[in-house]
């Protein structure tokens, strides 16, 4: 038995991961981090666009507060976050931003001096004032009433990763690559670890540790076209809905991006449109201010989404091989801001597509892109359900983002939420002793070791992982995507119900042997189309439209029943999830309004009841 | 006209030690806009399963995919087959540690490298969370950025003449990462203790300026200019070296 001990065990060795482990070793206490891949190939780096923080520097941020992006945050959640998060977060994440400056990230700095920039296709002009040269600057981004988002040329999560990673490198902490824990270690109420599956050798091994946190990220991979890397697969979600007593919170919301490309759904940057880029359609024409004569190409992004959604069914969408798309045009942005601030986004033209963007127009439809819904946690990222278990980042549902997450938000959320979350599992390891069973350790080894020696025999049946896989991901992908409604989801519940029944009689084609990714791909495939389940199902349930969750036939946001959280659990040995409802937020600091874009009613709520719950002004 | 691509694929799974390496044969249909991670997911979804290699983004950024492509080290992801002609031979990273058939460890070999290099910003300041940020011109930030883009995805390595004769030396990435932080106002570090890292055979002066790390770089990275860089910093380094033991000694 390959056995390993820690006083922390961090799964996922992304931003949010990483930022946590290095909390707890700068406190003093050991930790291993583990990770499918190297921890600089995490999704973290794929982050092109920047972090969100009010620091206020550069001239169209100028009066930036933490109360304002606090607010942003509040009105792009759809008022479906938790407050007292989202007012942590917004506080919090300026002197994280100056933080990773001091540790290496070379933020790009505000010049001093009169420049032009681009906004709705038409060219403006800013003056940098003299006295914040030098300091962090920002750029715009969708969804926001300010210029707020942090960035290093077009490769901020890169870089932000690099450094993190050198301060993991700098203080020692394990991290181990090839890596992936495939369940928990709990006694049913304390988590000790995981079993995990060594991606070189095949191997099981176990790390008991007083506290594990799961930042894996998102699982975008349940769904067939996704700009999420291949490792967002929901394996590690789903080991958390296994143990039965951990809920998914709010697994209804996901995001969607506008601008994957067609037909690999690359992402490219919201940079794009915040720098000036346009829309286009089969007649080659702007269309996003007819629908939002205000923000146009820049409201926020479920809202450009659905936008493009509809012209396209309206039959303006440009006819191709892969089906309708239409177009980003930022041909006018010029060859020097294409070649160095949108350089990524040239390469992903030039490299996957054939295309030059500073002469040609970039093939684009909406894609899922992120996981609002996640692990849910309390404020201190503790799990619900098990103790000494965390979660952060996309990973969790913290819940900071509600229906929708505000560009630039995403990967501002890793560090911020992983400095704050590091802090309290620090309080956590000092204040916990833990004792554990070597004969819960070995059954849960025996447990894994059961179900790899069956799918590598095909006792439980043939069916070919790969072939299940995809029946789930066009299942959710035709039910459950941008627009939804009673009968697509209904359909889709019933179909990942058969998928289900498919998954538990996985054979493997291949032998399993040493690093084979068909029986990584099986051992996972039942917890996903749970995952899946939970998803359609918890959709289903919710007859109502909020953020990124738009029911066609319930088109209102009902915050006088919906002003709250789906916990979404899967009992053992059931069949399909149990859902469970909470508050969406202990008080309200900015009680209900109206988001100010992407239209729709409101059906309010009892106003004596938000009145009694709205934080009173400190006068 | 649709075109039938031929693949040959190295397959080695070191589990099964008696199965020798050999190369075996695949065919594929091409498709419009296919790329080498649409074709070879293809091909182990559809032909055979117990095909190993690595993607994780897929779209140029993570370093994942480096593998021999007809001859020269590169990103699969960003390798568009119909740029490649029918008959496509592909073989994993040579310097690296094998996984097995096309996949390689680079992770390991990486974090040795951090290591090696003292892969982070080395400064007495610490941080003070109530105090502006230390002002940095913007371009001085894009030109650490300019060197931070390296993914390491271990191409300049296997493509490097000295890396293929000798295991410690430290090749082109780990030269560029320590350009990245000579440049950085930020790290305390001297030219001195930059010397004691690279300054030696293993280092700067055991490159023998073949250059083939530039012409692979999938990220082009101007890694031809930081090694000339750092080798006239550290010849400098060493005559001053010199120049002062001799005045010692006299």
């Amino acid at each position: 038995m390959y056995t390993h001990n820690t006083d922390l065990l961090v799964i996922g060795a992304g931003l949010s991961g990483e930022r946590i482990a290095v909390e707890a070793a700068q406190a003093g206490f050991s930790v291993i981090c583990l990770s499918i891949v190297p921890a600089r190939r995490s999704h973290s780096s794929a982050a092109q666009g920047g972090m969100q923080a009010a620091l206020g520097n550069c001239a169209l941020g100028e009066n930036d507060h933490p109360d304002v992006h606090f607010a942003d945050t509040v009105k792009g959640s759809d008022w479906g976050c938790d407050q007292e998060v989202a007012r942590m977060f917004a506080n919090t994440a300026p002197i994280e931003m100056r933080r990773l400056a001091h540790w290496g990230v070379p933020w790009n700095r505000v010049v001093a001096g009169t420049s032009f920039y681009f906004k709705g296709g038409e060219k403006f002009e800013k003056t940098e004032a003299k006295e914040k040269a030098g300091l962090i600057t920002a750029r715009s981004f969708g969804g926001t009433a300010k210029w707020r988002t942090c960035y290093t040329s077009d490769g901020t999560g890169h870089a932000v990763m690099c450094t993190m990673d050198n301060k993991c490198a700098e203080l020692g902490i394990a991290v181990l690559d090839r890596k992936e824990a495939i369940a928990l270690i709990h006694d049913g109420q304390k988590c000790m670890g995981a079993v995990v599956r060594c991606l070189r050798t095949g191997r099981l091994e176990t790390y008991l540790a007083t506290a594990t946190a799961i930042c894996s990220g998102g699982f975008g991979r349940l769904y067939a076209a996704t700009t999420n890397a291949i490792i967002c697969d929901g394996g590690a979600a789903a080991m958390a809905l296994d143990t039965g007593l951990v809920p998914i919170g709010n697994p209804e919301a996901i995001q969607f991006h506008p601008t994957g490309i067609v037909p690999t759904e690359i992402l490219v940057t919201e940079g794009c449109r915040g720098d000036g880029g346009t829309l286009l359609d089969v007649h080659e024409e702007r269309f996003m201010h007819i629908y939002e004569p205000q923000k146009a190409e820049l409201a926020s992004r479920d809202v450009v989404a659905r936008r493009m959604l509809e012209h396209i069914r309206a039959g303006h969408g440009v006819p191709s091989a892969y089906g309708e798309h239409l177009w980003l045009d930022i041909r006018h942005l010029g060859d020097e801001h294409i070649s160095t601030k949108l350089r990524e986004v040239d390469e992903i033209c030039q490299n996957f597509l054939g295309v030059d963007p500073r002469t040609q127009l970039i093939p684009v439809r909406p894609t899922q892109h992120y996981t609002m819904a996640g692990i849910r946690t309390n404020k201190t990222g503790a799990a619900y359900g098990l103790k000494g278990l965390f979660s952060a980042g996309e990973a969790a549902c913290w819940d900071m983002h509600g229906f929708n997450r505000l560009g630039g938000n995403s990967l501002a959320e890793t560090v911020v939420a992983g400095g704050i979350i590091g802090r309290y599992v620090v309080d956590y390891l000092k204040n916990t002793d833990l004792c554990f069973s070597s004969a819960l350790v070995k059954a849960e080894l025996a447990r894994q070791q059961e179900r790899i020696d069956d799918l590598m025999a095909s006792r439980l049946g043939k069916e070919n992982v790969y072939a299940v896989r995809k029946d789930m991901q066009e299942a959710l992908t035709e039910g459950c995507f941008v627009f939804r409604n009673a009968q697509g989801l209904q359909r889709c519940v019933h179909i990942l119900k058969e998928v289900l029944d498919r998954a538990g009689k996985i054979g493997l084609v291949s032998n399993g042997l040493g690093a084979n990714h068909e029986l990584g791909a099986a051992l996972k495939i039942q917890g996903q189309v749970r995952l899946a389940l939970c998803v359609a199902t918890a959709a289903l349930a919710r007859t109502e439209s909020r953020g990124s969750h738009n029911r066609e036939d319930y088109p209102e946001r009902n915050d006088a029943q919906w002003l709250k959280r789906t916990l979404a659990y899967w009992p053992q040995d059931n069949l399909a999830p149990k859902l469970e409802y909470e508050e969406a937020t202990p008080y309200f600091e900015i009680p209900p309004g109206d988001r100010g874009y992407g239209g729709g009613s409101i059906i309010p709520a009892d106003a004596e009841k938000i009145a009694a719950k709205t934080m009173q002004n400190q006068e | 006209m649709a075109r039938t691509l031929t693949f040959e694929i190295f397959r080695y799974n070191p589990a099964i030690p008696e199965q020798k390496p050999q190369m075996q044969c695949f065919t594929l249909a091409e498709t419009a806009n296919m790329t080498l991670f649409i074709a070879l997911n293809r091909l182990r979804e559809e032909q055979d399963p117990s095909l190993v290699f690595d993607f994780c983004c897929r779209a140029g950024i993570c370093g994942s995919c480096g593998m021999v492509v007809n001859g020269r080290p590169r990103l699969a992801c960003q390798t568009k087959t119909a740029d490649l002609p029918e008959r496509i031979i592909l073989l994993p990273l040579p310097v690296f540690k094998l996984v097995g058939d096309l996949s390689v460890d680079t992770g390991v070999w990486f974090r040795d490298m951090y290591q090696k290099t003292r892969s982070w910003i080395h400064t007495k300041k610490a941080f003070d969370s109530d105090q502006e940020e230390e002002r940095m011109d913007n371009a001085v930030a894009e030109q650490i950025y300019e060197l931070e883009r390296c993914v390491e995805c271990g191409c300049c390595i296997a493509a490097c003449g000295t890396a293929r004769m000798r295991d410690d030396f430290l090749g082109a990435a780990s030269l560029n990462r320590i350009a990245r932080f000579a440049l950085d106002p930020r790290d305390e570090r001297t030219d001195q203790d930059y010397f004691e890292i690279i300054g030696n055979d293993y280092g700067i002066f055991g490159c023998m300026g073949l250059l083939a790390c530039e012409d692979v770089c999938p990220k082009h990275l101007p890694l031809q200019n930081q090694l000339g860089f750092l080798r006239r910093k550290m010849g400098i380094t060493a005559l001053k070296q010199l120049f002062r033991k001799s005045s010692c000694a006299s």
